[in-house]
Formats: structure tokens, sequence, C-alpha cells
């Protein structure tokens, strides 16, 4: 019995049908796939930089602060339109379409939706258009929906996690070109006027002292 | 019980999976029998061909056989063909009568039961012609022992699957596009149902307490649920509810006979008398309700549930009023 010699016989009968390898044998293992694989891993390092800007999205959020988040104080009576908005404050939820496409949730589950649409408004302002009666700055529509606001809109404070807060805001603003628009949402599954999140023309948003005609 | 009892297709307690075992065991008696018979087969020439490996390498392993011998192989082959497609077409047969007998015509007098999938929880809702006499409860399923039973199944947010194995094979909670299947259940038990379809970060995590019961038990369960929460019978009991109330928890749940009436998560009206949590992952005691409530993503990662914070005090008494809900 001679395995040995049969397999090695066989081998290099159905190799030399393979070109690259020669008719003298069988290349190194090794040098093979070093061969094949050198183009691609050259794609590697491109690849990398893709994902250097890949999004987060945590699955064991931190504890909420909503109770004692420190809110931009606009006056302990009148919250209003003459007020002197701060420093802008960054939201981070603003880069990331998971927390955009989670505040569109909330927007929807805690029925934003009863009263100003999506978007469009109703009983509330409309929040897709540039007018803006108490800010667009994330830190002020953070504290109009905490707050409240005196014709009409509730306040959610104590009612909704701080981190599901700035989703919502983050999405609010992205309604009329303020968030980040590479990572807003792109498709709507409701019928709306306008278009989508994403592609909306960032206009430019004034604080209008006049409320909103109802 | 072991889970080989309670989450098992071999071990059926309705008309359905019965036929399904049935099924199971017909195609697995008859695969083995080939199966051994193939083995043997596939050892009696090697050993015979063992012998007849030839010293010499530069000859071909296998020689060229006979004239007779080919034409007797080509016979063999050509029946044992026709005999795999005959049994082949034998177990389709069986497996078209079983799929016949489980989907068979509804009794239109069954109990309707509207099952609603989330990520990752169950919303179940008894029908009833009269709106105030349906019952939404979560994650739990009661059903009468000898009762049809009529499953309405829908989705919310991606695709996800009916599955009790103990009662009847798979179904697709598909969204926009609602789904029926039917079953008998015939012994009383407890089983555990589980989400078949990927779904999401918690999917292994989105299961179902099932419990097959005697009508007269089915009944005094789903008359209990109808009635709304129970009043608070403690000053304990009545500042968990302020608590609840007060808190984000009536964002999302609802507990019928209070203000809390939203649909985000799964319904609380008797949530005491549940036997798991967070859709059969946690058994239904204090401390696990208690680690729940304050930090659920800690035990269920990518929950939709956020962390709460409140004192122990509040704790404590939200704790004592979720506890009497039954
Ligand atoms: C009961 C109806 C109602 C609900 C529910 C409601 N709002 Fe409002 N909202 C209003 C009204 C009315 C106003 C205008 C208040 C005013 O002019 O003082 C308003 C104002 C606002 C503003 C300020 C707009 C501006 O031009 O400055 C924002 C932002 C806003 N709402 C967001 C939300 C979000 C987010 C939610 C859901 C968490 C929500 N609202 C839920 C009625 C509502
Ligand atoms: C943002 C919405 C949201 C809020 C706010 C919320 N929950 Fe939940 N809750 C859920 C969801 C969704 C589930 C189902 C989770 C799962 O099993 O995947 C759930 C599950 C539960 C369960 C287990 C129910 C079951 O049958 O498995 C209990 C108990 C519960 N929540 C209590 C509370 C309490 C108490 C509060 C307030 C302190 C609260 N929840 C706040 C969304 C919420
Ligand atoms: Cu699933």
């Amino acid at each position: 019995m001679n395995w040995k010699t049969n397999s090695r016989t066989a081998r290099t009968a159905t190799c030399r049908s393979c070109r690259p390898f020669g008719p003298h044998g069988v290349r190194h293992p090794a040098k093979t796939l070093l061969g094949t694989c050198l183009p691609y891993s050259l794609l590697l390092p491109v690849l990398l930089l893709f994902s250097c800007e890949r999004e987060e999205r945590p699955l064991v959020v931190q504890p909420p602060l909503a109770q004692d988040a420190s809110l931009p104080q606009i006056s302990d009576l009148v919250p209003g339109p003459k007020h002197n908005k701060g420093p802008s404050v960054a939201n981070p939820d603003e880069n990331n379409s998971w927390m955009m496409a989670e505040g569109k949730r909330f927007y929807e589950a805690y029925n934003c939706v009863g009263c100003h649409a999506h978007g469009g408004g109703g009983m509330g302002p409309a929040l897709m258009d540039e007018k803006w009666i108490y800010g667009y700055e994330p830190q002020q529509v953070y504290a109009t929906i905490v707050e409240g606001r005196p014709n009409g809109m509730p306040s959610f404070r104590g009612k909704i996690s701080n981190d599901q807060l700035w989703e919502i805001v983050a999405y609010v603003r992205s309604l009329s070109g303020l968030a980040n628009q590479w990572a807003a949402n792109a498709r709507d599954d409701h019928i709306k006027g306008g278009s989508p999140p994403n592609s909306i023309p960032e206009g430019t948003p004034h604080n209008s002292s006049e409320p909103q005609p109802r | 019980m072991s889970a080989a009892e309670f989450q098992s297709a071999l071990n059926p307690a309705a008309s359905e999976s019965a036929h399904i075992a049935h099924l199971w065991w017909i195609f697995f008696w008859v695969t083995l029998v080939i199966f051994a018979l193939v083995a043997v087969f596939l050892f009696i020439a090697i050993l015979r061909n063992l012998r007849r490996v030839p010293d010499d390498p530069e000859r071909a392993i296998i020689p060229e056989p006979a004239q007779a011998t080919e034409s007797r192989a080509t016979k063999v082959v050509s029946a044992l063909v026709v005999i795999t497609v005959l049994i082949l077409f034998a177990l389709l047969i069986g497996d078209f009568f079983t799929g016949n007998a489980i989907y068979a015509t509804p009794d239109p007098k069954a109990l309707a039961i509207k099952v609603t999938g989330h990520q990752w929880w169950w919303e179940v809702q008894y029908q009833d012609p009269q709106p105030s006499e349906i019952v939404t409860t979560a994650n739990e399923i009661h059903v009468p022992v000898g009762k049809a039973v009529k499953l309405e199944l829908q989705s919310t947010d991606v695709i996800h699957s009916f599955w009790v194995p103990n009662i009847n094979g798979k179904k697709d909670l598909v969204p926009g596009h609602p789904t029926t299947t039917w079953f008998t259940a015939r012994r009383a038990g407890e089983f555990r149902g589980q989400c078949a379809e990927y779904c999401g970060e918690q999917h292994a995590h989105m299961r179902m307490v099932f419990v097959a019961e005697p009508p007269d038990a089915f009944s005094n369960w789903l008359s209990a649920q109808k009635k709304p929460a129970p009043e608070p019978s403690s000053d304990s009991q009545r500042r968990g509810r302020e608590v609840f109330l007060a808190s984000q928890c009536v964002m999302c749940h609802t507990i019928q006979g209070t203000k809390a009436r939203a649909t985000l998560g799964p319904d609380l009206t008797h949530i005491g008398a549940r036997k798991m949590i967070a859709a059969g992952e946690l058994p239904n005691t204090r401390g696990y309700l208690a680690g729940w409530i304050l930090n659920a993503p800690a035990l269920k990662p990518g929950v939709r549930m956020p962390p709460n914070q409140m004192s122990a005090d509040d704790l404590n008494a939200l704790l004592d009023y979720l506890e009497s809900l039954k």
C-alpha cells in the first residue's frame, strides 16, 4: 500500500490544470495566500477610515437626570420671547441617526403628534418652519418640553428621561433642517407634506415674537 | 418540569402539535432506517475495497469495472433513485395531510386572541364584541383546554414569530399584514413560548408564559383580568400609586382604573398576578421587580424601558403597589 504517493500523484495531476501554479508542483500555500490577499488587505485601512466615524449606539443608557437637569432659566414667571439665549449647548444626538429615530419614535408615542402633527402643526405651532417662539437652540427646545409653555404646551418635567429628551430635541430640530443632515431620518412612515428630515433645506431660524395663529 | 417538557414540540399539548409530533416521528424513523442502511452498505464497500488497493502507485486507484458489474450497478442505482423518490413522495403526502389538519377551517365560535409583537415583548388582547369586556395583558397567555382558539397576529415594528412548541408550529407576525393561526389545547399545563424570528438585540429574551387550564380556571382568570386595578389598601400602596402616576411610568404603561393609559409598554393592570416579568425573562419577585424598575437596560440591554431614579422609600411604596395589582 502506498497512499502517500498515490495522493501526491493525484494532487499534481489536478494542479497541472491550473496555470499559476506551473507544471512543476505546488507553490507554497502561504505564498499563494499572500499573493491573493495583499491587494485586498490594502483596502482594509480605507475601510477602517470609514468605521472611525461609526455611530455609537449604547445599549445601556445612563440613569436619567430629568428632574435635576440644569435648565437655562428664561424667566421665573414668563417664559417668553424676550430672553437672552446664552451659549448654545451641543447635542451629540444630532449627529446620530439612531438617536434621532428614537426621538421620532418618542415624539409619536408621547403624543407630540396630537398637537403638532408630524411637524406641520395643529393645535400647537408647526415645528418644521423656521419660526420659533421660544428659541431653536437645543437647550431652548429642551427647556420648552420640560417646562411647558403658557399657551397650551404641557410640561413634561419628570415624565421623560433625560436621554429621551435630548433624542426628541434632536428630532424636533431635524424637522426644520437644524440637525446634521447626514444623520437625519430619510424615510417617513406617515403621509406628510414636505421633505423628509434629511433633505429639508436649513432656513434661517428666527425667534418670532407674535404668537402663532390658531 | 425540565425544558425538554415545557418547551418541546415532542411533548404535544394541543391537537395541532400532536399532528406535528406524529409527523416528526414518522420522518425520524424513516430517515433513521435509511441512514442505518446507508451506513451499513458504506462499511461493506470500504471493507471490500480495502483489500483491492493496488501496490503500484502509477495505476489508477479504482480499476476499470467489468462490463457485467457496470450494468448491474446501473440497475441498482436506478432502482435506489426510484425508491428514494417514492419515499420522499410518501413523506410529502404525510406532510401535506399534517398541514391540512393544522390549518383546518377554524371554528367560528373560537376564542379570539389578538397578539401584537413589540420589540421585545408580547401584547395579548382577549377580543370581545363588547369593548368594555376586552382584556389586555402581556407576555402571558391563558387558554381553556378543549376550546378552539384563534390567534390574530400583528406587529408594530419588525417581523416576529409566535412559537409555543408544545401547542403549534411557528407563525410570523408581520407589520401591516395581520396573520392568523388556530389551535385547540388538549391538556392542562404551563409552557414557554419564544419569538422565533430574529427581531433585534433582545430577540432571545422575547418569551412568554403559556398556560392551558381547565375551562373553569380559565374563566376565573379572565374575569379577574377584566376588573380594573384594585384600589390600594394601605398607605404605602397609595403612595406607590402616586409615585407611579407622577413619574415617567405613565408615559408608557397602562393601569386600568387610573390615569395611566399609555401603550408603549406592557399593560400593568394585573402585573402582580403574572408569573414572570420582562417577557418571560425574570421571575416576578420583589427583588427582580425592583432591579427592573431601577435599571431595566442593565438586565435586558437595549430594552425600550429607561432606567428610573427614585428614593428607596418611593421604590418600596411603588413595589408594594405593583405587587398588590393581582
Ligand atoms: C396638548 C397639546 C400639546 C402637546 C401634547 C405637545 N405640545 Fe408642544 N406646544 C403646544 C402649544 C399649544 C405650543 C405653543 C405654546 C405657546 O405658544 O406658548 C407648543 C409649543 C411647542 C414648542 C415651541 C415651538 C416654538 O415655536 O418655540 C416645541 C418645541 C414643542 N411644543 C414641542 C413639543 C414636543 C416635543 C412635544 C411632545 C413631547 C409636545 N410639544 C407636545 C401644544 C402641545
Ligand atoms: C419609555 C417607555 C417606558 C417607561 C417610561 C417605563 N416603562 Fe416599563 N416597560 C416598557 C417596555 C417597552 C417594557 C417591556 C420590556 C421588555 O420586556 O422588553 C416595560 C416593562 C415593564 C415591566 C414588566 C412588565 C412585564 O409584564 O414584563 C414593568 C413591571 C414595568 N415596565 C414597570 C415600569 C415602571 C414602574 C415604570 C416607571 C418607574 C416604567 N415601567 C417606565 C416601557 C417603559
Ligand atoms: Cu424575535
